[in-house]
């Protein structure tokens, strides 16, 4: 009977985190052994073999000093290490192709900028990092793939991304690791890592029904988005050419980048941030209209608007401003986007 | 220690147990003793009731389909295994029982500082216990011990708000204890009773009185959130209606974390008596372990961040959490170090609630390091949330706090009921606990890194085999936990008569019969030695 010690390792980063893991375990046997092998000793040697009264011995500061200090410093490599690591892998690289995901009691669904969608299946290639973006429909989430040791809560209400590059193909599972309810152990599925020349065969399979802006754009249609929000003038809304990645002046003075979390938050609750020059309660809220997956087609059909697709361009490049504000901003304080996330 | 008073008593004299008969004489008591015996039994209680649910969550894992009960079935019943064993239990379990009989003994005191609210508390967590027995038996709740919203406040269709009442009232006991302790040792020490002659166990729960007090009410408060939540739809904490699920998470482990410390700083003040008495040395670095109690309880109320890691919290909250939690763990280690060195060149036996101790010390040890995995970042974002954490967080509680408890019940056996309990039996039982826990629970830790989520009704086949290895070592444990119910038990009626001083130990409580009399003591002690004064030969092996 064969008994693994170690999930499969289908990235680079997963191979950093064994080590890691290794380490953290080398150095919790020595101190174990180490303790435990004192214990053992003295408890053979001291063995209690009479009526007698041992020497007292209240303590030694020297000691009390070492045995403080010499495991805080080797606690503290267990620190940089990890830190590093999850640094390292805090933020996804521009070059990312992008994956949606929106959990659900008690499904994964995902969609494809292609406009390709599956449910509990996750098609990547090798050797490009993948970014996720997390939505949830209903409760906390967990997207967790063990051979990636790659892990992210989904939370509702709010965006979050977690990234990868993976360079072994295979089948991996994917589960959900937040408990969420009735059959929170049957959210699971897969993950298919492939050669890039599969990847885009499987690619070329699917999208039906056009790509992910173009779903989104008959989203923005129907829903009458489009009715104020023309795109190349000013309608009653502002224009959401260019918008995104900017910077959105707000009524308030501040000012936010405009990314995937604003964009939701407008649709859900427009009167949160409102663009300057533009009166709040116009907009309705399109909470309880649309599902999270309607939201993403949204964020990616504005993105695809975008003049630049770098986020937190400068200022400079078409701001909503432009178009809609003839008087110029000046000395606005600027407050980083220091939301929740 | 101190002044011995008196001599040896025979079986026939007047005790705490015999002062009264009938069942108000045990109702309306205000005798610490006698509550603590109360909070024994209903402690008891719950914690057979949690290792039902124990028992059950492991014979459905014994295969990786979800056969033996449905998904809802086995989500309740891992939740009630949760919210007995913690807030039923391993929260109240050393401080309530053991803190209670014998924080006033060991510091020459008649009983706690307020004798009724004592018993007040006993009520209050009968309340709750109740309560939440009500959420079981009208059909249970789903939510995990830790009621994550907007699952908790929007989506489980079970009994939550029962269930959470029931918390929230439990809670207050356990703040009344707390407060009660804290004068008690404030303001009723013997003569000569120092601060710096404390034994370490009054150290200990002192620590944790202060934790109790300062915790207790966030849980109470966010707990109280979640109802109104639940039953006004004011949104708090469920984005649907403009509130934020992390902000419940910050707040249930703002105590939820400390609570840990709640759980398991009684437990090591426990092993600082057994390690000196069976040594028959004093404390190595009594200051060092007193402080290092303290230094946890402060520290311990700034690292709830570290179960945050993958919410998308910043990461630079991360860092500092992940930093802090370092930080916490060395005073865990400067008590496993001075426990060690208490033994150097001691005159070590090995009696039952020693056996006891060592285990404690051993688990101990790898329930803390396997949690400086959890506390580093890049490790714990693969390890959150599987079985890793499973197993790390019950080598804490249960190899960790139940072994002390354990061994305190041992341990002070005879002093409570005046008794001596078969020292074989004894021995077998802590070794077959021992085996059985490490066999339950080590296959979880390779389980955790294999990528086995916790919380999971059916899994992926090819766990299975470290499944069947858990679920096995669960047999041994309950049959090691089975078997002292029944000699202690039995000793009730026919162990031996303990004498005052079985152990041949130091410390105020061994000096007065046993069981002790409904005072404690005739007259005042007067305290003239450091704790652990095991240099002096004293009336050693009475029994």
């Amino acid at each position: 009977m064969q008994l693994p010690l170690f999930p499969e390792a289908a990235s680079a980063v997963a191979v950093d985190v064994d080590h890691l893991y290794i380490y953290l375990t080398l150095v919790s046997v020595v101190m174990s052994v180490l303790i435990f092998g004192t214990i053992f000793v003295f408890a053979i040697k001291y063995r209690r073999r009479g009526d007698e009264i041992p020497q007292q011995i209240h303590g030694s500061l020297r000691l009390e000093i070492g045995w403080s200090i010499f495991p805080f410093l080797v606690m503290l490599t267990f620190f940089w290490w990890g830190a590093k690591i999850f640094f390292a892998n805090a933020v996804p690289p521009p070059n990312a192709i992008d994956v949606y995901v929106v959990g659900k009691q008690w499904m994964w669904k995902l969609q494809y900028p292609g406009g390709q969608r599956e449910i509990n299946e996750l098609h990547v290639p090798i050797g490009r990092p993948v970014k996720i973006t997390l939505a949830s429909e209903d409760v906390i989430h967990s997207f967790f793939i063990p051979a990636l040791r790659i892990k992210h809560d989904v939370v509702p209400g709010h965006y979050d991304t977690m990234w990868f590059n993976a360079n072994k193909p295979g089948r991996y599972h994917l589960f959900c690791a937040e408990y969420c309810g009735t059959e929170h152990s049957g959210m699971v599925g897969w993950v298919t890592i492939m050669e890039p020349a599969d990847y885009q065969n499987w690619l070329a399979g699917g999208g039906a029904s056009g790509t992910m802006a173009q779903q989104g754009e008959r989203l923005f249609e129907q829903l009458g988005c489009s009715g104020c929000h023309l795109l190349d003038r000013q309608g009653r809304g502002p224009s959401l050419r260019g918008v995104y990645g900017s910077h959105v002046q707000l009524a308030g003075g501040q000012s936010v980048v405009a990314d995937d979390a604003f964009i939701r938050e407008s649709i859900l609750n427009p009167n949160a941030k409102v663009a300057t020059g533009y009166q709040p309660n116009v907009m309705p809220s399109f909470q309880g209209q649309i599902s999270e997956e309607g939201i993403l087609q949204l964020v990616v059909y504005i993105k695809s608007l975008a003049i630049t697709n770098a986020p937190g361009a400068p200022t400079a490049a078409l701001k909503p401003g432009t178009l809609l504000q003839p008087v110029a901003q000046t000395a606005r304080v600027t407050q980083p986007d220091g939301g929740k996330k | 220690m101190s002044t011995v008073l008196q001599e040896p008593q025979t079986t026939e004299t007047v005790n705490y147990l015999n002062a009264e008969y009938g069942w108000k004489s045990w109702l309306f008591t205000t005798d610490h003793k006698r509550i603590a015996v109360l909070y024994l039994i209903s402690i008891s209680v719950m914690f057979a009731l949690g290792g039902i649910f124990a028992g059950l969550i492991r014979t459905e894992l014994l295969t990786p389909e979800g056969d033996l009960f449905n998904s809802d079935t086995y989500n309740k019943i891992f939740t009630m295994h949760g919210v007995t064993m913690i807030f039923f239990f391993l929260i109240p379990s050393i401080p309530a029982t053991f803190g209670n009989f014998l924080v006033p003994m060991m510091i020459g005191a008649k009983d706690l500082a307020f004798p009724r609210i004592n018993l007040l508390s006993w009520y209050i967590y009968i309340a709750g216990a109740l309560f939440a027995l009500a959420a079981i038996v009208m059909g249970g709740v789903d939510t995990g011990w830790t009621f994550y919203t907007p699952f908790s406040t929007t989506y489980s269709n079970t009994f939550v708000i029962t269930a959470a009442v029931g918390v929230f009232i439990a809670g207050f006991s356990s703040i009344l204890t707390g407060l009660n302790f804290i004068v008690t040792v404030h303001k009723m020490r013997a003569p000569g009773m120092t601060w710096g002659r404390l034994p370490l166990f009054v150290w200990a729960n002192y620590a944790t009185a202060l934790i109790q007090v300062l915790g207790t009410p966030v849980v109470a408060i966010t707990l109280a959130l979640v109802a109104l939540e639940r039953t006004f739809h004011i949104g708090i904490f469920d984005p649907a209606i403009g509130g934020d699920p992390i902000l419940f998470q910050h707040m249930f482990w703002f105590y939820s974390h400390p609570a840990v410390y709640i759980m398991i700083l009684p437990g090591m003040g426990v092993i600082s008596e057994l390690v000196t008495c069976f040594s028959r040395k004093g404390i190595f670095g009594y200051s060092f372990i007193a402080g290092s109690s303290l230094g946890i309880a402060i520290i311990g109320f700034l690292v709830w961040g570290h179960h945050m890691f993958v919410t998308g919290m910043s990461m630079y909250a991360g860092l500092y959490f992940s930093f802090l939690t370092m930080v916490v763990a060395v005073p865990s280690a400067i008590k496993v170090f001075n426990w060690t060195a208490t033994m150097f060149r001691g005159s070590i036996s090995y009696e039952t609630p020693m056996l006891y101790a060592f285990g404690f010390i051993g688990l101990f040890t790898i329930g803390g390091l396997t949690g400086l995995f959890l506390g580093t970042l890049g490790m714990d974002v693969h390890l959150t949330d599987t079985y890793f954490v499973v197993a790390h967080f019950h080598y804490v509680m249960v190899g960790g706090m139940v072994l002390a408890y354990m061994g305190a019940l041992h341990f002070w056996w005879p002093k409570i009921t005046g008794k001596m309990y078969p020292d074989g039996w004894g021995k077998f039982s802590a070794l077959l606990v021992f085996v059985g826990f490490n066999l339950t629970f080590f296959p979880q830790f390779i389980l955790g890194y294999l990528g086995q989520p916790r919380r999971y009704h059916a899994y992926a086949p090819e766990f299975q085999v470290l499944n069947v290895m858990s679920t096995a070592g669960a047999t041994v444990l309950g049959v090691g936990f089975l078997i002292p119910l029944v000699y202690l038990l039995w000793s009730l009626k026919y162990g031996k008569a303990a004498g005052n001083n079985p152990w041949g130990a130091k410390g105020l409580e061994w000096t007065t019969q046993s069981p002790p009399t409904t005072f404690n003591f005739d007259v005042t002690p007067i305290v003239t030695e450091e704790a652990y004064a095991y240099g002096t030969h004293e009336e050693a092996h009475v029994g």
